[in-house]
């Protein structure tokens, strides 16, 4: 069977009792074509596999015949018959490759959205949120399987999730290890002198990135005047004559072998590089005035390397390498970072890969040109003297404050008018009273209590009955000291399921309301069905509200009703501004035929 | 002071500093009569004197012009009757009372004509804290002190300042206390330093609010400094709803329920529009409050920069909600 279509004789029924028509059945990755023997009879079939939802068929060793039975979405089916099983084999899995390539679109009961096309990564994403956050796969479970919002419109909202998700994917840049190549140790096989190197792309990369000289003679030499095994072979042996710290050896060879040469010497790329970069430094910046108290200038002031203390020897200067030279040369090429981004399997593609990366930054520093000039500029800059300059004014903007009390005057004035007539009658009263008089009647009444002395008894039984009364019940309605603690919130008082259930009531409540305001104005019939059915699930939510509400002590239902009131206040509003719309909207086609007439 | 040292005081022993409202204006359309409510209040004085013989009580009138320590009981310490109708310490009480009212009317000659009629709290607040401070330096013993506002008068203009502040202080989490941002204001409230040193010297301010309409300022003032407001709903039941609520030493109270406050307002009002807003802008330099975007503050003139003001506008807008 080629995997493009599948072509089987077969017949094909309406119903299982249908003798069928015989004819030939062909499948290709788009439809189903079903063409009669007969030409004249009814039975031509021609169906896109879109609409093919899924397949059944009778296994082999049953009594029935080999049958195919591929339903549609309308929950219709075609059933063919085929001539033996190994005909039903073939057409079943060319059937299960098609739907399962168009699976996700299918499979879903949400196929009306076709833009809706999921692949399989983006799936997993979201079965995996769904799956790390509980509540979220509450929310999922309520409204999406209940069909209140599309699988789409849930997870709309919530794209940053998915982008966060889909982010965090993208791989990381390796840099370069800080670990120094000089850290390669040959490995012996102890019975021979012979030593090996194991060099890594990696390692490689690595030595050309900070040796811009063996970078340069790897680019000369190979492969025309050696080969790479030879070139490695003349670095290691190099390397070790390094390591012996031996310069009069190094000295000896180098005469030698002009190609050894280039890695016992100074590196001079380096070299002119770091010329160039100290012609960039603050030409203020006095590097030598403190050398009297740094031993660093001393190569490498007594630190060991590969276990042992280097020795200064003076002669052969050309070819001596100090620790400090090593350590700052790797330590710029890691800060650096990679610039080479090749995938590292050939030495010779690497070599030339970071080549070009070094010319592209170079050309790019010789672009800021002439140096010295610039190296002038910036001395003139660095060596300002202030009592030379204009004098430099900042732009200041002068403060100028109003005065308050404009504003807290009129504040009273609104504080009385909002706060009652009652007040605002007593108000008048004091007004028209001049300040006389108030301190007469003020100064009257203390006159009175001091011939008549305390009031006995000060308080009626009554009157403090009464206050004992009100004070209980004021306290009682606040019983578990309401705002003593503020750590401690109403809901960790409530018990557990209730708690619960009213977290998951404003958790839905929100994600209802946003999509329900999202979708104003409504300016698609989508959209206005959307609203319809977010609508109804919020009805749906007022019942669920009284029922924990009723199913609370006594002594707490005043706290949950306090937490329920603001989830009927957003309600109450949502389905307020969808009447109001719903007003307009009738309106509007009312009036329409009243303005065509 | 007569603080001696050789005095043991018990973590029940109170100070209690009572700031009564001596509002001309106030006490005349008030359905509470001044002498009543004189009766109450003295009965109560008594009534703290007499629950420990350590107790102290200061008292301040809160005058419509000025302030004035009218009693303290550690200074008028006769407690003999006089003929048989009220202590001593009532009729010297009433005595100073009546002297401070003359002068304060005498201050009272040249008010500007539409003054809202709300009483000098502040200074007499101040005036507390001052006698406490002196208490706290008197030695490492000395009496728990805290501060009774016995008040009616509707709150007063720098209150209105000062309880936008609170609000604005409140939902920053005190920043404000440890930077000077908010010295401009500071100049025309005073009084803020009071609440705060009441604060941080765990002062407790209750307040008794006999006025119209509840005052947003005690309320706040009592929630940040841990101590009950109240309004009396029976005004002649006032003795009673003193002696329940207020009467109890710091120490007892944490034994007891006490009525706490359903829920405290911290809205503040933004300054161009005078809304109460829960949502809102403040300025960074004077903590003016706006109910939208400005370019320029309208209050102190800083200008806002604009390159920000996109990013700035979703983290600067704190939500301001009444804890319920």
């Amino acid at each position: 069977m080629t995997g493009g279509h599948v072509t089987k004789r077969a017949k094909y029924k309406t119903t299982i009792k249908d003798p069928g028509t015989p004819g030939t059945l062909r499948m290709t990755l788009e439809k189903i074509l079903f063409v009669p023997h007969n030409p004249k009879s009814a039975g031509k079939l021609d169906v896109e596999f879109r609409f093919i939802k899924g397949q059944k068929h009778t296994k082999e060793g049953s009594n029935k015949p080999p049958w195919l039975n591929l339903t549609n979405n309308q929950n219709g089916s075609f059933i063919f018959e085929f001539e033996n099983y190994s005909d039903l084999q073939d057409c079943r899995d060319f059937v299960g490759k098609v739907l399962a390539k168009s699976g996700e679109v299918s499979e879903k009961p949400t196929v009306t959205y076709p833009d809706e096309q999921l692949s399989a990564a983006e799936m997993e994403l979201r079965i995996k949120l769904l799956q790390e956050d509980s509540e979220l796969q509450t929310l999922h479970k309520q409204f999406v399987l209940s069909g209140v919002l599309t699988e789409a419109e849930f997870w709309a909202t919530r794209k940053k999730l998915l982008d966060r998700e889909a982010n965090k994917k993208t791989k990381q840049r390796l840099g370069f290890k800080s670990a120094m190549i000089s850290d390669i140790k040959p490995s012996t096989d102890g019975r021979t002198n012979k030593v090996t190197f194991n060099l890594t792309p990696e390692i490689i990369l690595q030595i050309f990135a900070e040796k811009p000289a063996v970078h340069r003679a790897f680019l000369t030499y190979v492969p025309n005047k050696m080969s790479e095994r030879d070139f490695w072979t003349k670095y290691f042996r190099a390397e070790y004559l390094h390591s012996t710290k031996n310069s009069v050896a190094a000295a000896a060879e180098a005469a030698e072998d002009e190609e050894l040469a280039v890695f016992l010497k100074q590196d001079d790329i380096l070299a002119s590089e770091s010329r160039w970069k100290i012609r960039r430094v603050d030409p203020t910046l006095d590097m030598d005035a403190d050398e009297g108290d740094d031993y660093t200038h001393l190569p490498d002031h007594g630190i060991f390397r590969d276990g042992s203390k280097e020795v200064t020897e003076s002669e052969n200067e050309l070819y001596r390498r100090t620790l400090s030279q090593d350590i700052n040369r790797h330590a710029a090429v890691v800060l650096e970072g990679r610039a080479v981004d090749v995938e590292l399997e050939d030495t010779r593609s690497v070599a030339e890969a970071l080549a070009q990366s070094k010319q592209e930054s170079s050309t790019k520093g010789e672009s800021d040109g002439d140096t010295s000039r610039e190296r002038l500029g910036r001395v003139s800059r660095m060596t300002e003297i202030e009592d030379l300059q204009a004098p430099n004014i900042l732009p200041l903007a002068p403060l100028c404050i109003k005065d308050p009390r404009d504003y807290f005057d009129s504040q009273q004035a609104n504080a009385l008018r909002t706060s009652g007539d009652a007040l605002g009658g007593t108000e008048q009263i004091k007004c028209s009273l001049s300040s006389q008089e108030v301190y007469g009647s003020l100064r009257q009444s203390i006159s009175v209590i001091k011939a008549i002395g305390l009031k006995d008894p000060i308080v009626k039984p009554e009157v403090a009955h009464q206050v004992f009364d009100a004070l209980t019940q004021s306290i009682s309605t606040t019983k578990y000291n309401i705002g003593k603690n503020p750590q401690e919130s109403v809901l960790d008082r409530l018990p557990k399921k209730i708690k619960e259930e009213l977290l998951h009531h404003w958790t839905s409540i929100l994600e209802l309301l946003r999509h329900f305001w999202s979708s104003y104005p409504i300016t698609t019939s989508y959209l206005y069905t959307k609203v319809n059915r977010l609508k109804d699930a919020m009805s749906h939510i007022y019942p669920q509200l009284e029922e924990i509400k009723g199913s609370v002590p006594s002594d707490l239902r005043h706290q949950v009703s306090l937490l329920i009131r603001p989830m009927h206040q957003a309600l109450d509003a949502a389905i307020q501004h969808y009447e109001a719309d719903m007003q307009k909207r009738s309106m509007r086609s009312g009036e329409r035929p009243n303005g065509y007439a | 002071m007569a603080s001696a040292p050789s005095k043991l005081y018990a973590d029940d022993v109170s100070l209690v500093v009572v700031l009564v409202d001596t509002n001309p204006f106030f006490w005349r359309a008030s359905s509470l009569s001044f002498s009543q409510f004189l009766s109450h209040v003295l009965a109560f004085l008594n009534a703290i004197l007499t629950l420990n013989q350590l107790n102290q009580v200061v008292v301040i009138a809160t005058g419509y012009n000025s302030c004035n320590y009218i009693f303290d009981s550690s200074s008028d310490l006769n407690q003999s009757f006089e003929n048989g109708r009220m202590p001593v310490m009532c009729s010297s009480l009433l005595q100073k009372l009546e002297e401070f009212l003359i002068k304060d009317e005498q201050l009272s000659k040249e008010v500007p004509e539409g003054r809202i009629k709300s009483s000098l709290l502040s200074g007499s607040l101040s005036m507390a804290l001052c006698y406490i401070q002196r208490v706290f330096r008197s030695g490492a013993l000395h009496p728990h002190p805290r501060i009774l506002c016995l008040q009616g008068s509707p709150d007063g203009p720098e209150q209105y300042v000062l309880f936008n502040i609170l609000s604005v202080i409140y939902s920053f989490l005190l920043w404000l206390l440890d930077s000077n941002k908010g010295f401009l204001l500071f100049r025309y409230v005073a009084i803020m330093n009071a609440i705060f040193s009441a604060q941080r010297s765990m002062v407790p301010i209750d307040s008794c609010y006999m006025g119209a309409q509840n005052s947003a300022f005690l309320q706040q003032a009592s929630y940040i400094t841990g101590g009950v407001h109240h309004k009396p709903q029976h005004l002649d039941g006032l003795f009673q709803y003193l002696m329940t609520i207020f009467a109890t030493d710091l120490h007892s109270r944490s034994f007891l329920h006490l009525p706490k406050p359903v829920g405290v307002d911290f809205r503040a009002s933004c300054f161009c529009h005078k809304n109460t807003i829960d949502m809102g802008y403040i300025c960074s330099v004077c903590l003016s409050i706006f109910c939208k975007h400005h370019k320029k503050c309208s209050t102190c003139g800083s200008v806002f920069g604009q390159a920000q003001s996109e990013a700035a506008s979703a983290s600067d807008k704190k939500r301001k909600t009444p804890e319920t």
